[in-house]
């Protein structure tokens, strides 16, 4: 500790802090630009000039550290002085237009530049113009406002992990600028927006609409990923949402978001939403009132029940519902005497289900995960699935930690990665037994056809002492999910390390603690009644299909068998706020609901911290908020505990999420298992989405739609298996899945293995079969275009 | 992009510096690559970046800030005149002034035939020979009076 | 041409002989023998800082610290990489004397950066040589091979158990790098963007490892402050500035160049070795030490010695002993217009009141030079200088300030005369 004076009074301060850390602590101002408390120190800008006793000259606040005895004036005459010299200069070369600038209202510059009343400029020459830069879809630049703070470029290069911007030139002649003719594209891109201190950089969507003072500010929390980051959503006064930005949360996002969490706003108004509720009459779509969607909803119930049994019906619904929706359906429906309920869409492996001892979740907090010395990330493309948490792992990495990855893929994750393996996603466990037999033995498991890989020794080297193993998204879609998790809680034990899995969700553990799986009701309760779950519901076709939140045919794990179900189905009632042209053809009554702006709710995110919300908007059009359209529905249907008046209500049912943490748990019980290596002869499909297309609301935002990470190309193989199969690029190709076939373009990439083709999952892939089962390639000869 | 040569030469600069350092033989790297290519072009510097496996951006960067990288093509010759104060008193200017009148263009220009580029230059760090002339960066030409200009002229054909 | 006299680094240095620069020629002149003596007389690292204490040397580059002292800085015991930089980046206007060294003396510098490496205990050398010179850059890797075929760098030196490895690093034309943390960032492949200090280079310079940063003349003198000791070098000179510096003499004088002179030298000594003025002119003003030093009068240096503590008495600094001398023909405004320009155009652009600062200094400037000054402009000038000098990152804005002030306080009627007859006073004549 280190005790000074700050503008006279006494402080103490940790050893190490500056003098603009420690000033900001004590609530004191000290006008800056470049510094910011996430970025390296540039102490460039020179605004935060303070008067220190003894020091000859000014110092800057940001970058001078306290030390014992030292005396600074925030506001002494030379302090003074000193920042209104740099202001002066700031000022000469910035235009003076802020009505017409987009950052008015919210410019630090202007703040500043007001408080200091500047009088007539001294400067006389001409100002300088730079010129603009395409920075891609998502920002603006108007570099003539820029301050060359560097904020930007070191953003690039610390946080996103890779250097997009840098200041070019010298003198001043520097420029901020991407390389000649490059975007800025990365993932979290839009965060140089908000640290911008002026209006240099904005954002594009939001150009030019509004001025931020005729805009109200709410909070939120973010549906697009597990993380939950925490949004601050603005709002105008015609109630519609037109900006999000990061609200910050130590703890969650800090003080970013990702640009899927800052841009699918865009998608909450287009032209798919509905406002009225419909219902199918001849084969034709009548908008109707909520009275007669809700009793025509609920008599397609009672006639499935009565004539097929309540067995008939399946529930589906999407994890990025909120936990109130996802709790009031199942009560409901396990009312009815419906049983068949699953979040798990996208999920092909339920072997596991009744043997977890509670929810599964990271196994720890994120900042266990980052603290540990070697993280194993199996299944996961991070940047994709887990922006943020992967930014924070490059720092953990910066830190020495080490990161090793197994995936179907070879991501550049822009951080040192000490093994990576790339392979057939068929292969995942057999490399996990590798490892698990390298670190110990395990009764139940039979690992005497396991040999040890040299990539593998290499892996268990790292993670030996304690890492920290995590499974993503792809690895819970495997075939063989339980058997790899399984193997992966062996490993774990073996090493004394932790694992955990990612939600790649919002509100994955939500769902689960609210009974939306088949075998648990509420609260980790074993279900009395096992229903079906998501695969089986779809492989052995209900007569009737309740949805909720989710354009199945795009969110299930084998599209053509949602497509079949749903088609062959008696009755499908879809709660959405979005309509499709699938959804047309197999849904019998849309009841429109809002999404998560226009609904209270909460969300429990991947480490197991639960967010309340409320909505940032009214409703939009006639949509209503599913949990209040569900207790209607539940009153229409005569089924009692439906008296909730508010989601205050809803709430007192789930106060036990208030001890989350006793519902946490990663163990299971181990069954007997022979490993053995994995047959390959079949190509495989691999199943990938865009990251800009994991949601109805994201799918539908139209500035990330046009941005690279948007643009995967649909059907995509290795070098090496386009050699052994003679295609070339040129080459006219079908892929097949179940007899379900579609012409494609080829794309050749180098970062996948040569057993695997990936196929995207997109509106061109909408009914072939499972994301990562069998598929076959065709070669056509001629041009079929 | 570069010849054997070339990525011979870099490849030997890298060899200076530690090796998770690579970016430090970037000066170096665009420097060799000026050489054979007469100017970075984007490409080039794209180029270079890729080789040495450090972002685009931050080899543009340096191409950029150091004022003997030719951003923008120049001719056969380019001609680069200290007007420095300690050079001014010892000719600079006048020598420069008689390039300029001789070549007929002004500093930052190209003769039309392609030939010479005309730039002003600081301090070079060899006042002591003023007037001082480099020729294409690499060839220092010392106490370059009116005659020995023209003789130097007559070299560089 | 560039005479040298009774100096340390050049003494016995025959410039005219084309091979003086190589390793046999350096030998002959009992070359590296000093580094022989310290790793077979097992000289300890505190014996050699204490020789250099008691030296006198301070650092040519232009600041003067003491270099024993910074030497002493370094966490020599510490484990782990440490770096030892020369500073060649000599791009001070009217300096050319680190450039002779490195062409007629390379192996004078080689000695003394194998011994600082020893004595702060790193293992590897870089030099940072300034980019217009590349011939010179050339020669100074070929002493490095030639050094290094000798068994003077690489593995296991003279048997000693010692390990030295020196590069060079080839500058693009940057003044800035000169400033010796944008110095270490363009050695890490960035551009020369000053670091805030503290961290200062000892504790974090190059790749963030424990780093000494000395200019060329520092360490060229290195190895006679070991063969004949540290008094030796001292007596050389006098108190406060011990031993001999090199002079660079440019503009008006007869015989500009380097000029290797004990320190105490009267300047009117010095001028009477570069031949006095030229054409028998008038002496009007001279930079005592590189252009970012004040400008005298003519008649104030006259009564100057060539030493740190009596040039700073009268207002201005040795800095890198770069003696600037200018006669009665040239325009003051116009003689500053040009520096101005310089430190402008060679400010990285970081800080603001440098960035902005410089620009807006020079077209002021440029506005009287050219008959478009007003009145306040003078006020205005000096004022804006008061907004950059010690505000900033580095020294250039001080740099940048220091002739503005200097030139419109001892040449202000000329300033004036411009301003209101929008032309100058004199008949003005670069030469
Ligand atoms: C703008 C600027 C330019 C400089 N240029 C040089 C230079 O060209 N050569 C040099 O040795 N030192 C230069 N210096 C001083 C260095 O920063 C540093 O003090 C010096 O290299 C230390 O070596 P020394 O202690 O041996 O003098 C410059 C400093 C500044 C602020
Ligand atoms: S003072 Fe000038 S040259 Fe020095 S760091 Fe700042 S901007 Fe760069
Ligand atoms: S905030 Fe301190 S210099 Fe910019």
């Amino acid at each position: 500790m280190i005790e000074l004076e700050l503008d006279g009074k006494i402080i103490n301060a940790a050893s190490g802090s500056t003098i603009l850390e420690v000033a900001i602590k004590e609530g004191k101002y000290i006008p800056h630009f470049c510094y910011h408390k996430k970025l390296s120190i540039a102490a460039n800008c020179r605004m935060c000039l303070v008067e220190v006793e003894k020091s000859p000259k000014p110092l800057p606040a940001c970058a001078t550290p306290v030390t014992q005895g030292m005396k600074v004036h925030t506001c002494s005459k030379i302090a003074v002085e000193a920042q209104k010299g740099v202001m002066e200069f700031l000022l000469i070369n910035h235009p003076l237009d802020c009505p017409i600038c987009d950052q008015g209202g919210e410019c630090q510059l202007q703040d500043i530049a007001v408080g200091y009343g500047s009088s007539a400029s001294r400067y006389t020459e001409e100002k300088r113009a730079v010129t603009n830069k395409d920075l891609g879809p998502l920002v603006t630049t108007e570099m003539t406002r820029c301050i060359h703070c560097s904020r930007c470029v070191r953003f690039t290069d610390e946080i996103a992990g890779y250097q997009e911007l840098g200041m070019g030139y010298r003198n001043n002649h520097v420029e901020i600028m991407p390389f000649i003719g490059k975007t800025v594209d990365s993932e979290l891109s839009g965060n140089i927006i908000d640290i911008c201190p002026v209006g240099a950089l904005t954002s594009k969507p939001f150009r030019n609409q509004y001025r931020s003072w005729e805009l109200s500010r709410r909070k939120s929390v973010s549906a697009h990923d597990g993380l939950g980051s925490n949004l601050a959503v603005q709002v105008d006064k015609y109630h519609r949402v037109v900006r999000v930005l990061p609200l910050e949360n130590e703890e969650l996002n800090e003080c970013w978001i990702s640009d899927r969490d800052r841009f699918s706003y865009e998608g909450l108004y287009h032209e798919d939403r509905i406002t009225s509720p419909m219902i199918k009459q001849d084969n034709k779509w009548v908008n109707v009132d909520w009275e007669t969607a809700i009793a025509y909803a609920a008599k397609s119930i009672n006639g499935v029940k009565t004539d097929h049994g309540a067995d008939a019906i399946g529930v589906l619904a999407g994890a990025n519902s909120t936990t109130e929706e996802l709790y009031l359906l199942q009560k409901l429906m396990r009312k009815l005497g419906v049983y068949s309920i699953d979040y798990r869409l996208n999920q092909a492996d339920f072997t596991l289900d009744g043997k977890q001892h509670g929810a599964s979740y990271l196994g720890g907090k994120q900042t266990d995960l980052l603290k540990s010395k070697s993280i194993l990330v199996i299944g996961s493309i991070l940047r994709e699935e887990q922006p943020l948490l992967a930014a924070k792992i490059r720092k953990a990495v910066k830190s020495g930690a080490q990161l090793n990855l197994i995936n179907v893929i070879n991501e550049d994750v822009l951080c040192h990665v000490t093994n990576q393996i790339v392979c057939d996603p068929r292969e995942f466990a057999y490399i996990v037994a590798q490892l698990v037999k390298a670190t110990g033995t395990h009764s139940d498991i039979d690992l005497s056809n396991v040999s040890l890989s040299e990539s593998a020794t290499s892996l268990v080297n790292s993670i030996k002492d304690g890492g920290y193993i995590v499974l993503g998204e792809i690895a819970k879609m495997q075939p063989n999910y339980a058997e790899l998790l399984m193997l992966v809680d062996v490993l774990a034990k073996n090493i004394g390390g932790k694992f955990g899995v990612l939600s790649g969700k919002a509100n994955e553990i939500g769902a689960d603690l609210a009974g939306f799986v088949p075998h648990k009701t509420e609260f980790n309760h074993k279900a009395k009644n096992f229903g079906m779950n998501a695969r089986q519901m779809l492989e052995n076709g209900k007569k009737a299909y309740v949805l909720l939140n989710t354009e199945l045919e795009c969110d299930a794990y084998n599209s053509n068998l949602a497509l079949n179900a749903l088609t062959l189905a008696n009755t499908v009632i879809v709660m959405s706020p979005y309509v499709n042209e699938q959804m047309r053809s197999y849904a019998d009554v849309i009841l429109p609901i809002t999404p998560f702006t226009e609904t209270a709710g909460s969300f429990i995110n991947f480490e197991g911290t639960w967010q309340k919300f409320n909505g940032v908007t009214k409703p939009l059009g006639d949509s209503k908020p599913a949990w209040k359209v569900l207790r209607v529905l539940a009153n229409t249907l005569s089924v009692d505990g439906f008296e909730q008046n508010s989601i205050e209500d809803v709430r007192k049912e789930l106060i036990a999420l208030n001890d989350i943490a006793g519902y946490l748990n990663n163990s299971m019980d181990i069954s007997k298992m022979v490993i053995k290596k994995p047959d390959l002869s079949n190509l495989i499909r691999i199943g990938l989405q865009s990251m800009y297309n994991v949601d109805s609301i994201t799918r539908r935002a139209k500035s990330l739609q046009e941005t690279k990470q948007a643009k995967i190309p649909t059907l995509m193989i290795s070098s090496g298996l386009a050699d052994s199969l003679k295609i070339n690029a040129l080459s006219n190709i079908q892929a097949k899945q179940l007899g379900f076939g579609r012409k494609f373009d080829i794309a050749i990439s180098d970062t996948l293995p040569n057993t695997v083709v990936m196929l995207a999952v997109n509106n061109d892939t909408c009914g072939f079969g499972g994301r990562f089962e069998v598929i076959e390639l065709n070669t056509y000869l001629g041009n079929y275009k | 992009m570069l010849s054997q040569d070339s990525l011979k030469q870099i490849d030997k600069e890298l060899t200076k510096y530690p090796p998770e350092q690579n970016r430090s033989a970037i000066m170096a790297a665009l420097r060799i690559a000026q050489v054979e290519h007469g100017w970075l072009s984007n490409e080039l510097i794209k180029y270079v970046a890729n080789y040495l496996n450090i972002p685009p951006v931050q080899a543009l960067e340096v191409a950029t800030f150091y004022s003997m990288y030719n951003i923008e093509p120049v001719g056969k010759y380019k001609l680069v005149v200290c007007t420095n104060l300690p050079c001014a008193l010892s000719g600079g200017v006048n020598a420069a002034n008689y390039l300029k009148n001789k070549l007929g263009i002004n500093f930052g220009e190209t003769t039309s035939d392609g030939k010479y580029t005309l730039k002003e230059g600081e301090c070079m760090g060899v006042c002591g020979d003023a007037p001082v002339i480099i020729v294409n960066n690499h060839s220092l030409c010392s106490h370059m009076s009116i005659e020995a200009i023209e003789k130097k002229l007559m070299e560089l054909q | 041409m560039a005479i040298y006299t009774s100096g340390v680094i050049f003494a016995g240095v025959d410039t005219a002989d084309k091979d003086c620069w190589k390793l046999e020629s350096y030998i002959k002149r009992g070359g590296y023998s000093a580094l022989d003596k310290i790793l077979n007389s097992g000289m300890t690292q505190e014996q050699i800082i204490a020789e250099l204490k008691s030296s006198g040397l301070r650092g040519r580059g232009g600041a003067g610290f003491p270099t024993g002292l910074k030497w002493s800085f370094m966490p020599r015991a510490l484990d782990g990489q440490k770096y030892i930089v020369c500073n060649s980046d000599e791009g001070e206007p009217g300096t050319f004397k680190d450039k002779d060294i490195l062409e007629f003396n390379p192996h004078s510098l080689i000695e003394g950066m194998i011994i600082a490496g020893f004595t702060i205990g790193a293992s590897v050398g870089y030099n940072y040589i300034h980019g217009e010179i590349f011939e010179v850059y050339e020669r100074f890797e070929e002493a490095l091979a030639e050094a290094k075929k000798a068994g003077y760098l690489g593995k296991n030196i003279l048997n000693k158990n010692f390990d030295f490895d020196l590069f060079a690093h080839h500058g693009y034309g940057a003044y800035i790098c000169g400033e010796e943390t944008a110095l270490l960032e363009s050695l890490e492949g960035k551009k020369g963007q000053p670091r805030f200090k503290p961290p200062f280079p000892a504790s974090f310079g190059l790749y963030g490892k424990p780093t000494t940063i000395n200019n060329t003349e520092s360490l060229a003198a290195v190895p006679f402050i070991i063969n004949d000791g540290g008094q030796a070098f001292q007596d050389k000179g006098i108190i406060n500035s011990g031993g001999t510096k090199l002079f660079s003499v440019s503009g008006h004088v007869n015989r500009p160049g380097n000029y290797e002179v004990p320190l105490g030298m009267p300047f009117a000594k010095l001028l009477e070795l570069a031949g006095g003025m030229r054409d028998g002119k008038k002496i009007k003003a001279v930079i005592p030490g590189g252009s970012s030093a004040p400008v005298l009068p003519g008649d104030v240096m006259m009564q100057c010695d060539m030493d740190y503590d009596s040039i700073a008495k009268a207002g201005s600094m040795l800095g890198s002993g770069a003696v600037i001398i200018m006669n009665e023909d040239v325009c003051m405004v116009k003689a500053l217009e040009r520096l101005a320009y310089f430190y402008h155009e060679e400010s990285c652009g970081q800080c603001t009141p440098c960035r902005e600062g410089t620009g807006w200094l020079y077209e002021i400037i440029h506005r009287i030079e050219h008959g478009e000054g007003r009145l306040g402009d003078l006020e205005l000038l000096d004022n804006i200088g008061n907004q950059m000098a010690g505000r900033t990152i580095c020294a250039l804005a001080d740099a940048a300030v220091f002739p503005v002030r200097s030139f419109t306080k001892h040449f202000r009627h000329e300033f004036e005369y411009h301003i209101e007859h929008k032309k100058c006073l004199v008949n003005h004549k670069w030469c």
